[in-house]
């Protein structure tokens, strides 16, 4: 990957100045490449990693199996394309083994992501099975262990 | 020279000529000596350690555990265990490109620096010398000196950006001249070899009949493409060269305290002698995560290294920014900027830095008389800290310009 793309996704938040300092770039280069790969698609967005338990968020998250009819021609691409674009659903993956789509959803609660299920996907043609999950703890996520392993194991100085 | 007694204990000065006087002649590590004053110091952020910042990779730590629970708690063979010297014998020649039998020519150590201290005690009568450089890590004179040898200083230069000319080290071969020792990447400067300066030193030994020890414990940790070729791959070398790596840089296992040595079956069982009757052998459990780092530590380690090239150019470039000259170092996680121009000493300039901006540095004099003028900045520092410690280095160096 390139250097700078890997710095982002470690760290999105670092000015301009502080990625070429880092990357021997100089900020008019760093510029140029974020805006074109910005412009092209390759970076898709920002975010910040939050552990829920710390918002106290009273939201749920799930993980749903989905198993569907592959289409004549466009295979899984439209079904999945269309389930994709809920806004509960954060992300949709197409995937090998014993189904087809692994399916996250947030929502506010149990109730909703049940209706979610009920009226929405499985309603959906081509959907054959649904098979629902909730997330019950995070550990880790993005990388980003929940507990990090604590700072300051090293003397200060050392030979 | 000797190191300072202890006042409260009435019968020191007796107790302290018992001490051998070998031993009172050597002076304590000038590092050890700064580190009482950053412990005083408080909350610092210290750029004065020479450990990575990264704990083990967990796949490696996980290995120690899992042997652990298996119960291998036993003692290995005095080489180390066979399974591992095959990773090393593969992984060097791989690295290298020098093959070593793993039955007879490499030794498992308690780090590099049991590797040196056995190599030395091994080779030399006393008496005799040993060629080394400066600015270097601190223990190699002193090494040397325990062994009865003779420590013979080469200074490289600040314009060479501290790396060896061989006419510099031939001007200090005498007919007593033993071993010439090197370390590149260097522990503090950074330096790295020019490929013709290293066959340079290469013709002097075979020309002299000399031993050369390198000592590799920086070799993964290079930048900008570079490639770092042994000494022990020139032609005619091998047969005369111990080479010394570890695990404790590249795999950041300083704490798992390995290393080991390559050597021509002869010298690699005079090590094993010495090694038998003082170590035994270096701990299993280091030694069974120290497979697992050979055979499937390259990927982590390759992110590390890329953090510290990170850093290097931002510290580089911060540091040259803040008016002190510092060159690009090729590897290791060392910066060794100049600081002449705020007109303090090594010494004066880290122990201001560190009572005015609390940023731990470690003045260059502690590496060598070579090192006056420059302090070692070590980059294995997390990036938000040393963004921090680099802006205060700067507000200081802005106030004391000279």
């Amino acid at each position: 990957m390139d250097a700078l793309l890997d710095l982002l996704t470690k760290d999105s938040r670092l000015s301009v100045e502080d990625l070429a300092a880092r990357l021997n770039l100089t900020a008019a280069e760093v510029q140029a490449k974020v805006a074109a790969w910005e412009a092209d698609g390759t970076i898709l967005g920002y975010q910040a990693v939050i552990d829920p338990e710390k918002t106290h968020s009273s939201g749920v998250t799930a993980l749903i199996e989905v198993r569907l009819t592959p289409e004549r021609g466009g295979g899984f691409d439209r079904l999945a394309e269309r389930v994709a674009k809920f806004d509960q659903v954060k992300t949709c993956w197409l995937m090998s083994g014993g189904f087809d789509l692994a399916v996250v959803v947030e929502a506010g609660s149990l109730q909703e992501v049940a209706r979610f299920v009920a009226e929405k996907l499985s309603t959906l043609g081509g959907v054959l099975s649904t098979v629902t999950h909730f997330q019950l703890k995070i550990y880790k996520q993005n990388g980003f262990l929940s507990t990090p392993a604590p700072d300051g194991l090293r003397l200060p100085i050392t030979p | 020279m000797k190191p300072p007694t202890d006042p409260s204990n009435s019968m020191s000065s007796d107790i302290q000529s018992k001490i051998a006087d070998r031993i009172q002649a050597i002076p304590r590590s000038g590092i050890r000596e700064f580190f009482e004053l950053v412990l005083n110091a408080g909350d610092v952020i210290s750029l004065g350690v020479g450990e990575p910042d990264f704990a083990t990779p967990w796949h490696i730590r996980e290995a120690a555990i899992y042997s652990l629970e298996k119960g291998q708690t036993s003692y290995t063979s005095n080489l180390g265990l066979l399974e591992l010297r095959k990773s090393i014998a593969k992984y060097v020649a791989q690295k290298f490109s020098v093959a070593y039998d793993p039955a007879k020519e490499v030794i498992v150590t308690v780090g590099v620096s049991e590797a040196l201290d056995l190599a030395f005690r091994a080779l030399l009568n006393p008496g005799e010398e040993v060629i080394y450089h400066e600015p270097c890590y601190v223990s190699y004179s002193p090494t040397i000196y325990m062994a009865h040898g003779v420590p013979v200083v080469v200074e490289t230069q600040a314009e060479d950006d501290f790396a060896l000319r061989a006419s510099a080290v031939e001007k200090c071969i005498t007919p007593k001249t033993k071993v010439i020792m090197l370390n590149f990447p260097t522990n503090p400067t950074g330096a790295v070899m020019d490929p013709k300066e290293l066959q340079g030193i290469a013709d002097l030994a075979i020309k002299h009949d000399l031993i050369v020890i390198t000592d590799e414990i920086y070799s993964e940790l290079l930048y900008d493409d570079r490639t770092h070729p042994s000494i022990a791959a020139l032609p005619g070398m091998k047969e005369r060269t111990i080479l010394m790596h570890g695990f404790s840089k590249a795999f950041a296992m300083t704490g798992f305290r390995l290393g080991y040595a390559c050597a021509p079956p002869a010298l690699t069982e005079a090590m094993m002698k010495i090694h038998q009757y003082s170590m035994l052998c270096a701990s299993i459990t280091a030694q069974v995560a120290a497979v697992e780092a050979l055979e499937h530590g390259a990927a982590p380690m390759e992110e590390m290294r890329k953090a510290y090239w990170r850093r290097r150019n931002l510290v580089v470039s911060k540091l040259n920014g803040a008016g002190l000259k510092t060159f690009q170092p090729g590897g290791a996680f060392y910066a060794f900027p100049d600081i002449r121009s705020t007109g303090m000493t090594s010494r004066e300039f880290a122990t201001r830095l560190l009572e005015e901006e609390k940023v731990a540095v470690v003045p260059g004099t502690a590496f060598g008389k070579a090192g006056e003028g420059f302090v070692r900045a070590c980059y294995a520092t997390a990036e938000d800290q040393l963004a921090i410690a680099l802006e205060r280095v700067a507000a200081f160096a802005q106030r004391h310009r000279g």
